[in-house]
């Protein structure tokens, strides 16, 4: 073939690219959320994929309408509105009404991601910062009771709600009941399964989507801490919306530090404060806030943690 | 002697390597190009002035072009015959370049002031130096800097290692690979001319574990010889770029803005090498070089035996031409190789491979947001943050970009090949880069003002 015809590319190296794209990870996190949104199913019912399919449209919409009135190109196709879909989703009980899910959503895209730039660009995570900002507007909707299907029970207090006032403790499930998350166990539609939350981890570990850092030092950390508060390390860990935020949401990209020694510092310091919120605070429960509280250190973080560059001395190295 | 534990460095990818194309494909002998195009520049540093004229005869191995200070590299005709033109002629580089052309009488006469030196050991520093800065030898990894420049180290610097590149970490390329297999003693000779120039005792050759011939061939060849070492390194890129190769190799750093002199090493490409060890042999100048031609555009990719000179296009005629169109001829690897606007350039000293990519495989996605994944930052083998500097140097923030260490860059492109969103990552901090030295160069200037 004579190469009189052709029209050569002439662009800057490298001239390959690897093979994963933003798409292509935020699938991924998709994909390692399933088993959680099977247990939550079997668990509550429909009730509880109709809530996260909600979810889900109205942060598509909101970002596919956002971006057109701002003349930004729509990037719905990138699946980030979708993971924010589910994981706000996923921050929800059961009981939670179709209007307040709309407004987390909406909260979530346009205020927190769009309004600050799009993609890449939050300061926080959207779905923690909407699921904040539900807490705070409607806190009778976001806790109150729940009829649970499976168990055809009505309860009223998550396990760690029960810890926090005093209740029975008898009451309280056991270990491996708050591990599998399938029996008698009330909580957040996502929240509820450390087993299913950590296979998800096991896959995004897997497909190198995360690094091991963050969730193995939260969680850590919050193991490590509750014997010195006389609390039982395994209900600490397997309780609340621990194992969701540690794996899914403190390991947010746009939200957490991207240097080695700032993820410890970022993991550490959600560790400490989830445990100080549920032993010190007015919440039962601290992750959401701890992780925002981090998020919004993070560029501080950052700042003190830079790697040392090639060529230069330790000591001379910012 | 052969090393038995593998070195690496912190960072690097593992593109896919595809060196499967040439690698078990026999070294042709190119034919005998009809006209050759001897550019004045075919180093880093001035450009030569011609010293024939058209219509001149001039023989194989016949200086052609004078080196016009320190950093320069004389260069010589590779065919013997009559000179065409001494005209500007396309380059690789994008830019016209005067150049000598010419037309060969196919009988490859040798210019007989060529002869084979005495054996090397009868020579001084100085004297061995003086002969590779006469028979034009460059880096020819890619780099083409003078490699009498390289051997001459300032007394102030204490070099103690010489360490042989043949890491060859960029993918599809097989010249090196091929040339330690075929001429192993050659490396070797070449590794042992260069320790007695540089007056250094240790030399290493490094090889990354893929490939195992390679490594078997010279470790064979380096038998019995005081001070030399193989040296096998982990397969990543860009293992063979020269600070994480010294690093790999010595545990040295080599300090921001300094040379691998000021770690105590000098490195060499093996390509480098065996044509030190080929001039003391015959006293031929560097003429001729292997090439891989690759790529899925080409009919039959395979590392040819080149004479420098000769137009890119009849290389890959010689491979059986284009098996499909190419939308990317590159002059290199993919990771750091220079697209080409055309195919008639001529094969240079450092022209280590011609890979010609489909439309497909050439394909790159558009851009989109950054996400902050930190894929870069982690890659990165100088512990660079890429999506902060190329920020900055978007934002045409020049200060910011100084300050976290574009200067520093290798631009080895790990960044942008890892990047999810695709990101042209290493371009921008290439623009940062020059923007950082001309704000540099103001101020230098202000201050002597």
């Amino acid at each position: 073939m004579d190469n009189k015809d052709m029209i050569l590319t002439v662009s800057s190296s490298p001239h390959i690219r690897a093979k994963a794209t933003t798409s292509s990870i935020m699938r991924d996190v998709v994909i390692a959320l399933i088993p959680a949104l099977a247990v939550a199913a079997y668990v509550f019912g429909v009730k509880a994929l109709l809530i996260v399919a909600l979810c889900v449209a109205t942060c598509v919409a909101s970002e596919a309408i956002t971006e057109r009135i701002m003349h930004r190109d729509v990037t719905v196709g990138d699946w980030s509105a979708v993971v924010t879909g589910i994981l706000l989703a996923f921050n929800l009980p059961v009981q939670a009404p179709w209007w307040m899910c709309v407004v987390g959503c909406v909260f979530a895209i346009v205020v927190v991601k769009q309004l600050f730039g799009g993609l890449g660009h939050n300061f926080v995570n959207p779905a923690l910062a909407g699921r904040a900002f539900l807490l705070s507007s409607w806190p009778t909707h976001m806790t109150g009771t729940a009829y649970i299907p499976l168990t055809d029970t009505v309860t009223s207090a998550t396990p760690l709600g029960i810890l926090k006032e005093g209740g029975n403790l008898a009451k309280l499930p056991s270990d491996l009941n708050m591990f599998l998350g399938l029996h008698g166990v009330y909580g957040a539609i996502g929240e509820i399964s450390a087993l299913a939350l950590l296979i998800g981890g096991v896959y995004l570990l897997i497909r190198k989507v995360i690094n091991w850092r963050i969730p193995v030092i939260y969680i850590g950390t919050v193991a490590i801490l509750s014997p010195l508060f006389k609390q039982d390390p395994i209900f600490m860990i397997c309780s609340g919306g621990l194992m969701l935020g540690a794996i899914f949401m403190a390991t947010d990209y746009v939200t957490s530090p991207t240097t080695a020694k700032g993820q410890v510092i970022y993991a550490v310091g959600c560790g400490l404060m989830t445990m100080f919120i549920r032993m010190f605070g007015g919440y039962p429960e601290g992750v959401s806030y701890s992780i925002l509280l981090m998020n919004v250190a993070t560029p501080l973080i950052e700042r003190f943690t830079r790697p040392r560059v090639y060529g230069y001395a330790k000591e001379k190295s910012e | 002697m052969q090393k038995t534990e593998i070195c690496s460095f912190k960072g690097g990818i593992h593109p896919p390597y595809n060196k499967e194309l040439t690698n078990a494909v026999p070294v042709r002998e190119a034919k005998e190009p009809a006209v050759v195009t001897i550019p004045m520049s075919l180093h880093i540093g001035a450009p030569c002035k011609p010293i024939v004229k058209k219509g001149d005869t001039v023989l194989m191995g016949q200086k052609v072009g004078e080196a016009t200070g320190f950093v320069s590299s004389p260069v010589h005709a590779s065919v013997s015959g009559t000179v065409k033109a001494v005209e500007e002629r396309p380059h690789p580089n994008g830019n016209n370049v005067l150049s000598v052309v010419i037309e060969s009488d196919g009988n490859d006469t040798v210019d007989p002031s060529i002869k084979p030196y005495e054996d090397f050991t009868s020579y001084s520093s100085k004297e061995i130096i003086d002969i590779i800065k006469n028979a034009g030898i460059v880096g020819m990894g890619g780099a083409t800097f003078p490699t009498h420049v390289k051997l001459t180290v300032s007394p102030d610097k204490h070099v103690d290692t010489v360490i042989l590149n043949g890491v060859e970490c960029e993918p599809y390329l097989t010249a090196d690979d091929h040339l330690m297999q075929d001429h192993p003693d050659r490396v070797v000779k070449g590794l042992q001319i260069a320790m007695r120039a540089l007056n250094v005792q240790k030399g290493v050759i490094a090889i990354e574990t893929n490939k195992p011939e390679a490594i078997q061939a010279v470790a064979k060849a380096a038998e019995g010889f005081q001070g030399i070492e193989v040296q096998k390194l982990a397969t990543k890129y860009p293992q063979g770029a020269e600070k994480q190769l010294i690093t790999a190799v010595t545990g040295r750093e080599v300090p921001s803005g300094g040379l691998p002199a000021d770690a105590g090493v000098v490195v060499m490409n093996v390509g480098t090498a065996a044509q030190v060890a080929l001039t003391f042999e015959t006293g031929m100048p560097l003429i001729e070089r292997y090439v891989t031609c690759t790529g899925d555009a080409v009919k039959a990719p395979c590392t040819m035996k080149v004479k420098v000179g000769t137009p890119y296009q009849e290389v890959i005629d010689q491979c059986g031409g284009f098996s499909q169109p190419a939308a990317k001829v590159i002059s290199g690897g993919p990771m750091m190789g220079v697209a080409m606007q055309r195919t008639d350039v001529p094969v240079m000293k450092g022209t280590s491979g011609i890979l010609c990519l489909s439309k497909e495989a050439a394909y790159i996605p558009e851009p989109s947001a950054c996400i902050r994944c930190g894929r870069c930052a982690s890659v990165c083998p100088i512990h660079l943050q890429p999506f902060l500097i190329s920020a900055f140097a978007q934002k045409k923030r020049w200060d910011r970009c100084e300050e976290f260490h574009a200067l520093d860059c290798i631009e080895c492109g790990s960044c942008s090949f890892i990047c999810p969103a695709k990101r042209t990552i290493v371009s921008s901090i290439r623009v940062g880069k020059r923007q950082v030295q001309a704000e540099r160069k103001k101020k230098a200037v202000k201050s002597n003002g």
